[in-house]
């Protein structure tokens, strides 16, 4: 099985987030990348099909040559191979079509990204490339067993969790239970030292149209200082929620 | 020319969530000097979507479509924006509009902004406002394409009534073959979601041990909401990993939110700050929750939680 995940290169979660240039670009000053949480889980599932039923792993990443710290994480994390399409993510959409001419120019099986990044936090890139090549596509995965062609998977619902059947090839926008926690894995020396020897690709992009394009940000508005209520008082805190806040 | 909307419905009934979309859906319509044209599968009453503001109810009525299947959905909702020459479509963030979006996108040739806190800034060029950084920051998105998909963030808008007079039409789309089947769904019935919930009761480790939620779920029940949890608490495996909430959990915009024994991490306020009113209930006056609530309550939740029970019955009893 040969299978492609996709890595965002996001901002660690303890981040501040910040912006410069009148406020129409991130600051990437002090801050540190991560592989995005929820391809870690992806790309730890990868390594189980790879451990136990035998796959090779292709990571991939759209961005300019500041993501390769990266996917040579992922290398040392066990991928055997990396690719990076030379350009700047702009929208959803375009990274999808850049992902899309990788799995077709590829033959992956499956492809498996993460449900969102949590920088854009689009939740558009693994659906876009599922329709872009015409595969299966499971969202919010959170189980995943593929014998031959066959594939079952459980995705999260509201409330729940349904299980679906269906085959290969296919795209999941995966999160925390196509592993556990505990699973994860921290690059050891030896993946760091093997993940020199690995190739990582450098690709052209294909010409692609961004559909949206992010015009500026803005925090959100500081909190007035909390309203601290005695716990031998608790009758205020009722009529503060609803009088004063009216959400009870 | 129309902005077409999905109305989600479960089980025949529309959602919450429905109901708000339809809402935006008619705000943007008077921007747009046009009408609201709903498309719903399999649900009842179309008539109640009026209150929302829309005017035209087109109904599939298909029992292939009983349960999701997120490429035939997004069929059907291209399919009748095709019919009604839509050019923008609304869309909620449920678990299954989310699922469908991309591919509606990439199907209709649209471009779509997710998150969506607001009706657009400006209308040509077409700019909305959504949460970016898992609600750490806002982003003012174009969308540069003429058809365009927006979904919105759940709570962002709110309900409006306005009182359309709403016809409906029974419609037949084309669906091609499915290739994913639903082989079982498993969901408590009985409970509210962390999705749909007006109200979201949390627990973190404060807590000590999953013995210790009795009182959560009873204070939950008390105010109809839904029970969540911290990160940790969910890894510990005192709580199922459906109910861990933050940054890299589910995201909560609820109206109301109460930590209990949450310390306040900044990957756990990212993810529950779209919340409109926060009250946190801690022993540590240095927690930093007690910077992002609204209301705060210094005190052992052994303590309080218990009392708050009491009080909030005989509240609910005057009622
Ligand atoms: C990559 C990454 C992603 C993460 N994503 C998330 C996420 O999505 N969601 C999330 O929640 N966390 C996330 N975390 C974890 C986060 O950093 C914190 O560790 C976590 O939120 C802490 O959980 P807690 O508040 O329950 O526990 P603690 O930090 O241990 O806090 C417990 C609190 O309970 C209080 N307390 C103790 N006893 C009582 C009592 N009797 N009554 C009342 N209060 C009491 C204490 O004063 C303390 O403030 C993430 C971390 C990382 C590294
Ligand atoms: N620039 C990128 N390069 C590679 N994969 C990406 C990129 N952006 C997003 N993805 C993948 O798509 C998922 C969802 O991203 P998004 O649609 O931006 O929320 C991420 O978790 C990644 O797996």
């Amino acid at each position: 099985m040969k299978i492609l995940v996709c890595i965002s290169h996001v901002p660690d979660t303890t981040s501040k987030i910040n912006f410069t240039d009148n406020n129409t670009k991130f600051d990437t000053n002090g801050v540190q990348f991560v592989i995005n949480p929820n391809d870690e889980f992806g790309l730890t599932r990868a390594m189980w099909f790879k451990e136990k039923q035998g796959a090779h792993i292709t990571v991939v990443n759209v961005g300019l040559q500041d993501t390769e710290s990266t996917l040579r994480k992922a290398l040392a994390i066990g991928a055997d191979a990396a690719i990076r399409v030379n350009t700047t993510a702009t929208d959803g959409y375009s990274v999808a079509r850049q992902i899309a001419k990788v799995v077709e120019d590829g033959g992956f099986d499956l492809v498996i990204a993460g449900r969102e990044s949590i920088d854009y936090n689009g939740g558009m890139v693994p659906g876009m490339i599922a329709a872009l090549t015409q595969m299966n596509f499971v969202n919010k995965c959170i189980g995943l067993e593929i014998h031959d062609q066959n594939v079952k998977a459980i995705r999260e619902i509201d409330g729940g969790k349904e299980t679906l059947a269906t085959t290969l090839p296919l795209v999941v926008g995966g999160q925390k239970g196509l592993v556990e926690e505990r699973d994860l894995r921290i690059p050891n020396m030896r993946g760091i030292m093997m993940a020199r020897q690995k190739p990582l690709t450098v690709v052209d992009p294909i010409d692609t149209e961004p559909q949206t394009t992010s015009v500026s940000f803005e925090k959100p508005a500081p909190k007035g200082a909390v309203k601290l209520v005695a716990p031998d008082n608790l009758d205020a805190l009722i009529d503060l929620l609803h009088n004063e806040a009216k959400v009870i | 020319m129309s902005v077409l909307v999905y109305t989600e419905s479960e089980q025949g009934k529309f959602k919450k969530t429905a109901f708000e979309a339809a809402s935006y859906a008619k705000a943007l319509a008077n921007q747009l000097e046009t009408h609201v044209t709903a498309v719903s599968i399999n649900a009842n009453s179309a008539d109640t979507l009026g209150t929302y503001g829309v005017d035209k109810v087109l109904t599939v009525a298909d029992t292939t479509l009983d349960t999701f299947n997120a490429k035939s959905y997004a069929e059907v909702i291209q399919q009748a924006a095709e019919k009604e020459n839509a050019k923008v479509i609304i869309l909620s963030s449920t678990a299954n509009s989310k699922f469908l979006a991309p591919l509606l996108a990439v199907g209709w040739n649209a471009g779509y902004a997710s998150n969506v806190v607001g009706v657009p800034e400006s209308l040509s060029p077409f700019k909305v406002k959504r949460s970016a950084f898992t609600n750490k920051a806002f982003e003012l998105t174009q969308i540069n394409t003429d058809l365009k998909i927006i979904g919105i963030s759940n709570n962002s808008f709110g309900l409006m009534e306005t009182n359309s007079s709403v016809s409906s039409e029974s419609f037949s789309p084309h669906l091609s073959e499915r290739q994913i089947e639903v082989a079982s769904i498993d969901k408590v019935t009985d409970k509210v979601t962390i999705a749909d919930a007006d109200i979201v009761v949390s627990g973190g480790r404060g807590l000590k041990g999953p013995e210790n939620w009795g009182m959560i779920e009873e204070l939950a029940e008390v105010l109809g909401a839904a029970t969540a949890c911290s990160k940790p608490v969910s890894d510990l495996g005192w709580r199922p990993h459906s109910e861990h909430v933050g940054q890299t959990g589910k995201p909560v915009a609820s109206n109301l939110y109460i930590a209990i024994g949450i310390s306040g991490a900044i990957q756990h306020l990212a993810g529950i700050n779209a919340s409109k009113v926060k009250v946190v209930i801690n022993t540590d006056p240095e927690a930093p929750f007690f910077k992002a609530a609204d209301y705060g309550v210094v005190g052992d939740a052994f303590e309080v939680v218990p009392a708050l029970i009491e009080k909030l019955k005989a509240f609910k009893a005057q009622q």
